[in-house]
């Protein structure tokens, strides 16, 4: 196995990282890949509960990359998905803990036995970013359909351009097409013009997504969700599948527009 | 654009035309990261430079910077004077 590292960041707080985080994680390990989810938010650890493993931590990244434990005792196995790994954040500690080159290393070691390695990013565009961008292949870079998720978003692409990461590819969480349609939140293809990278998944807002992750269920496992089924497309595209674009029930065009935008695009 | 020909128009617009339109300028300057003193520095010297060469009205002299998918472009436009005003 040689695994894909694919960095989840956005910029700005509160957008939807560490849940995109660990939808794809779980989805990507539903299709049969080996998957490790790293927090990298060092002293603001979340990735764990929203992927309900908080109470089977006993070692951290930082453990890991300081020498205090074996690499594979800070993996925790999720229990639904025996295929599935979250190496947790230290929580009493701050992202200058570690180093980008700490993180290389220790991605580096995991290659080896993943298919693939999900950074979720901490906020903000300092060392947490540097951080998590350093070992990645891909950058996912999740926005909302509202001015300051993207402003940052577009912050954060010239960021990953200028270090010569990527490729770069959209995510737009947390649409509402009733909104879109009454002309009070910005179109999918907005956002995609103002951004211009290519998109990689649209997921609608749902309320199934709270619920869900109370019950430290991630919303990809309820088969009746939206928003569940739109990080299993997310997923799916990651693997080089061709899916079509929910119709999010909106026929205001959006989607029309999309594939003029994206001629030829997937 | 779309938005600007509806505004041309009459049309009331919409939060959502409103957001775009705000963030196409914002972006343009954080991408640049040039202030409006500076393009105004920018514009001052580049007329100064070009008089010396050709005769021009500052008064007409335009320059913006165009977003063409993530590629900014500065794009200039200075109309010259005839050169027979000049002689007159």
């Amino acid at each position: 196995m040689n695994a894909r590292v694919v960095t989840i960041t956005s910029g700005k707080g509160g957008v939807g990282k560490t849940t995109t985080t660990a939808n794809l994680g779980m989805a990507l390990a539903s299709l049969d890949k080996h998957v490790v989810c790293i927090d990298t938010d060092i002293g603001l650890r979340n990735l764990d509960v929203v992927m309900g493993l908080e109470n089977r931590i006993v070692y951290d990244l930082v453990d890991a990359i300081e020498g205090r434990c074996r690499l594979t005792q800070a993996m925790i196995r999720d229990r639904r998905y025996s295929n599935l790994y979250l190496i947790p954040a230290a929580q009493t500690r701050d992202k200058s803990a570690i180093s980008p080159s700490d993180l290389v290393r220790l991605c580096n070691e995991l290659r080896k036995e993943m298919d693939y390695i999900l950074i979720d990013c901490p906020a903000g565009i300092e060392r947490g970013f540097r951080n998590a961008l350093a070992p990645s292949d891909e950058v996912l870079v999740v926005t909302n359909p509202e001015v300051s998720s993207v402003r940052d978003a577009d912050r954060i692409i010239g960021l990953v351009e200028a270090e010569e990461k990527g490729p770069v590819k959209l995510i737009i969480n947390r649409i509402n097409n009733g909104m879109v349609k009454r002309g009070d939140m910005l179109s999918p293809s907005d956002v995609i013009e103002l951004l211009a990278i290519p998109l990689i998944g649209i997921v609608p807002e749902d309320e199934s997504v709270l619920v869900s992750t109370n019950h430290g269920q991630p919303v990809v496992l309820n088969e009746k969700s939206k928003a569940g089924l739109a990080f299993n497309n997310i997923a799916k595209r990651m693997m080089g599948e061709e899916v079509p674009w929910i119709e999010l029930d909106d026929k205001s065009g959006w989607l029309a527009r999309l594939g003029k935008l994206f001629a030829g695009g997937g | 654009m779309a938005s600007f020909i509806e505004r041309l128009f009459g049309k009331s617009t919409s939060s959502a035309v409103q957001a775009k339109d705000r963030l196409h300028l914002v972006l343009v300057h954080d991408r640049t990261d040039l202030s409006a003193d500076d393009m105004q520095s920018l514009k001052d010297r580049l007329i100064e430079v070009i008089s010396d060469f050709v005769d021009i009205n500052p008064a007409e002299t335009e320059i913006q910077i165009q977003a063409e998918g993530r590629q900014q472009t500065l794009i200039a436009n200075i109309p010259l004077r005839s050169p027979r005003l000049r002689h007159r």
